[in-house]
């Protein structure tokens, strides 16, 4: 949807015009593993894009690719707090919720997605490492490698 | 005689003038501040819930839709029907329907769940609902309407405004059409199962209307000299006593119709017989008090008693229409869902129970104050542009 | 369990999948279910099919009026453990008791959304968010949804549920959040990764065994067999909704 992206360019606009373009830049939580699924300045940029599409072909036609899965960001880019605990990924200061209070722009997703993994099988999803190619399109030419260690619980 | 009438803005310096809109205006951000609250905390504090889902907005909601597309009766008398004493009105009879249809989208809009999707329903349509097609027959009433109005004000458009007035008739009776078809197509319910319900509609949207223009023409009437005269007012409130036996008739048939079908039994001996509230609110508010009452009055008061009679007996309408929606929206609901005929049905559920619904507060500020936000863009409308005739100076020009 | 994570490598053809899909069956009747999720494993970039009609028979002879296993493992997995608040709190699947007015006779049945081929919850829907996905499973895209309720008041059977308040601690598999409209999804997570939905598989183990979880489409399959072998009927046939849940005994 066209809409969507003009949000965060508007927003971007702001912000450059703005005394606040002069605040520093969050500083983003690492994730987990190497890499993220994409270059990173490009998950910044289309980042809404792949979930919007992913959304439509895993709600409609039932398609559970697991790169550009909501449920596989918030596994690997979820922290845990000194208990040892999940922090919700849309706390202040969290992965998601960091940026989006910088750039100013509200997200739709965690009034109905879960904000933390599941709690008994968090630690087998985070352990599997996604491995991808550079094939543009992403939805056909990778694979999901579980990691035995960790009980291999399902991932759904 | 068109083309000698004049027209006015509102010039009121009047206290009461304020203290009317001020009020209105107090009703509004309750209204909007209830919304507020329903939106963060979610709809568990209205009383509606999953066995009456669509609960005191939608009476309010429906009820101002229904008198959106009524209150262009004046108009369509005068533009449509070329009679020609009520078309210093019709200009009036347009913006109130303008007005009335906003206040109620409102309502509707902001008891949704996700009020903030709104963008979603204008770029998502499923064309078999339809509810998708209500939302271009509200927002075209809109656009048809205003288009009169145009041709009303513009006076070189003069020549068309018989086909936009032909336009917006058309318009308003599949718009009615289209709100009473919400509830006529669903075969799931015992009570709304029956295409009958629009025509009901229909009819009611006349009443309400020529109701609601009663009333505002009054009120404003009490700010300048050129309020309806009494006989005009005493033709409307005859107009409203015909819709009213009309509508007498369309329930009965209604009710007779069901009555004649042994599988509608349960659900007529729970409206008529032994529904509580919703029985009571039938025959005492709906038939009694908004139906006989009114007509009573406006057939056999004398002519001299007439302005007050024609206001007294457009308020029973307005409260004999609320009943109505309310017997017909929420009622419907109560009576449960027969999936299993000839069995008694028990559930954590609350199947085969009458359900329970007590409206709340939150739900009674959000209708009154979309009511309310339709009475202040009339009021100040009026002042903004000439919708109201100047008798005086149409005779002094004359 | 650590077989769902398997894939296999090559898109089976529909033709091939029917056939495994048969042998597969024949091979359920004696016990062994691994052998029909391995040969109907779907691939997770491959799109749902109409070949597919997932359904479910209950036999309301074997559903006793006490048990409500396969309510609390509904509940369980997608956490739809409520406020204390029974009028708004959502139920996906319920316990019906059902007594014959004239003979008295009484029974006991799950109610949950019925998964029709004509749903009147998706004929209403203004925005499309009430959908009926390829394989017969009826669902709401809550992106979508506007919280408008119509479904609500279409649904024959009081399948739907409206999000009354702000929700947390969701499942990851199973969002759902205030302001939308929900119903039973046939754990579409389960069934797309070669499960058996959560009521069903619990009324297998903790139940009287009365639910049968399959497709309708396949003729050698476990349901559409015993739909052809044995009289079913569907809740409210008048309607001629053609549902996805049939009943036995009713």
């Amino acid at each position: 949807m066209g809409l969507d992206r003009l949000v965060p360019f508007v927003a971007l606009i702001l912000a450059l015009v703005s005394p606040a373009a002069s605040a520093d830049l969050p500083e983003l939580p690492r994730g987990k593993g190497d890499a993220c699924v994409a270059p990173t300045d490009e998950m910044r940029r289309d980042h809404m894009d792949f979930l919007l599409h992913q959304r439509d072909l895993t709600v409609h036609d039932g398609i559970r690719t697991p790169r550009f899965s909501l449920v596989e960001c918030v596994d690997c880019h979820v922290q845990r707090n000194s208990e040892g605990g999940f922090i919700p990924v849309d706390a202040p200061e969290q992965f998601c919720e960091i940026c989006h209070t910088y750039a100013s722009v509200k997200m739709d997703c965690f009034g109905c997605h879960a904000t933390m993994p599941d709690s008994a099988s968090a630690d087998a999803n985070t352990a599997a490492s996604v491995v991808h190619t550079d094939d543009v399109l992403g939805v056909m030419s990778y694979r999901v490698t579980p990691v035995p260690e960790g009980g291999g619980t399902d991932a759904d | 005689m068109k083309q000698t009438s004049h027209y006015r803005t509102l010039g009121t310096r009047s206290t009461t003038y304020w203290l009317t809109l001020l009020g209105m205006l107090c009703l509004v951000a309750a209204g909007y501040l209830a919304a507020h609250r329903m939106d963060v905390e979610g709809h568990w504090i209205t009383g509606m819930n999953n066995q009456v889902v669509w609960g005191l907005p939608h009476v309010f909601a429906v009820l101002l839709i229904l008198a959106a597309s009524g209150a262009l009766n004046v108009a369509s008398m005068s533009s449509l029907f070329e009679r020609k004493e009520y078309s210093p009105w019709a200009r009036l009879s347009g913006l109130l329907a303008i007005c009335l249809l906003v206040g109620g989208l409102i309502v509707l809009v902001l008891d949704l769940g996700r009020p903030d999707r709104l963008i979603v329903a204008m770029t998502y349509y499923n064309f078999k609902s339809i509810f998708a097609w209500n939302i271009f027959l509200y927002t075209g009433f809109i656009l048809v309407v205003t288009v009169y109005l145009w041709t009303l004000f513009e006076r070189s458009l003069a020549g068309h405004v018989r086909r936009a007035g032909l336009l917006a008739f058309v318009w308003r009776f599949v718009l009615t059409s289209g709100t009473g078809g919400i509830f006529g197509f669903l075969v799931a319910r015992q009570f709304y199962d029956a295409s009958m319900i629009i025509p009901v509609f229909i009819v009611l949207s006349l009443i309400l209307g020529t109701a609601a223009f009663i009333i505002i023409s009054m009120v404003l009437g009490q700010w300048y000299e050129d309020s309806p005269d009494t006989a005009l007012l005493r033709k409307l409130a005859r107009l409203m006593g015909i819709f009213i036996t009309t509508e007498l008739f369309l329930v009965a048939a209604f009710h007779l119709t069901n009555l004649y079908a042994t599988e509608h039994h349960g659900v007529e001996h729970f409206m008529l017989v032994g529904g509580g509230i919703y029985t009571v609110l039938f025959w005492l508010g709906q038939v009694v008090v908004g139906g006989l009452l009114p007509l009573a009055m406006v057939f056999l008061c004398g002519r001299d008693r007439f302005p007050k009679t024609a206001l007294a007996a457009a308020v029973l309408a307005l409260f004999g229409g609320f009943c109505q929606l309310y017997v017909t929206i929420i009622g419907g609901q109560a009576y449960p869902l027969v999936m299993f005929p000839g069995k008694r049905v028990a559930s954590s559920f609350h199947d085969g129970e009458v359900a329970l619904y007590n409206p709340s507060m939150p739900e009674w500020l959000l209708g009154v104050g979309g009511m309310a936000l339709a009475v202040v863009m009339v009021l100040l409308l009026v002042r903004v542009l000439p919708f109201l005739p100047d008798y005086r100076r149409s005779r002094t020009a004359a | 369990m650590p077989t769902d994570r398997k894939r296999t490598d090559d898109a089976l053809n529909p033709d091939r999948r029917r056939l495994l899909a048969g042998a597969a069956g024949m091979a359920a009747m004696g016990g062994g279910f691994s052998i029909i999720r391995l040969a109907l494993a779907k691939n997770d970039d491959e799109a749902v099919s109409s070949l597919t009609r997932w359904g479910l028979l209950i036999d309301t002879a074997k559903c006793s009026s006490g048990c409500n296993a396969c309510v609390s493992a509904c509940n369980d997995e997608h956490n739809l453990h409520g406020f204390g608040r029974p009028l708004t709190d959502p139920q996906w699947i319920r316990k019906l008791d059902l007594v014959d007015e004239h003979t008295g006779h009484e029974s006991s049945l799950p109610m949950l959304c019925q998964h029709c081929e004509h749903p009147p919850c998706v004929d209403v829907c203004p925005t499309g968010a009430s959908f009926r996905r390829d394989d017969g499973i009826v669902l709401v895209d809550k992106h979508t949804c506007i919280g408008c309720r119509y479904c609500v008041m279409a649904c024959p059977y009081k399948a739907r549920s409206f999000v009354h308040e702000a929700l947390s601690n969701q499942k990851s598999y199973s969002p759902r959040g205030k302001g939308t409209v929900e119903s039973c999804t046939l754990c579409v997570h389960r069934v797309d990764r070669d499960r058996t939905p959560a009521c069903v598989e619990a009324c297998q183990s903790d139940g009287g065994g009365a639910m049968v979880f399959g497709d309708l489409n396949d003729e050698s399959g476990v349901l559409a067999g015993a739909l052809r072998d044995h009289p079913s009927s569907q809740v409210r046939r008048d309607l001629d909704l053609n549902t996805g849940v049939r009943y036995r005994n009713l």
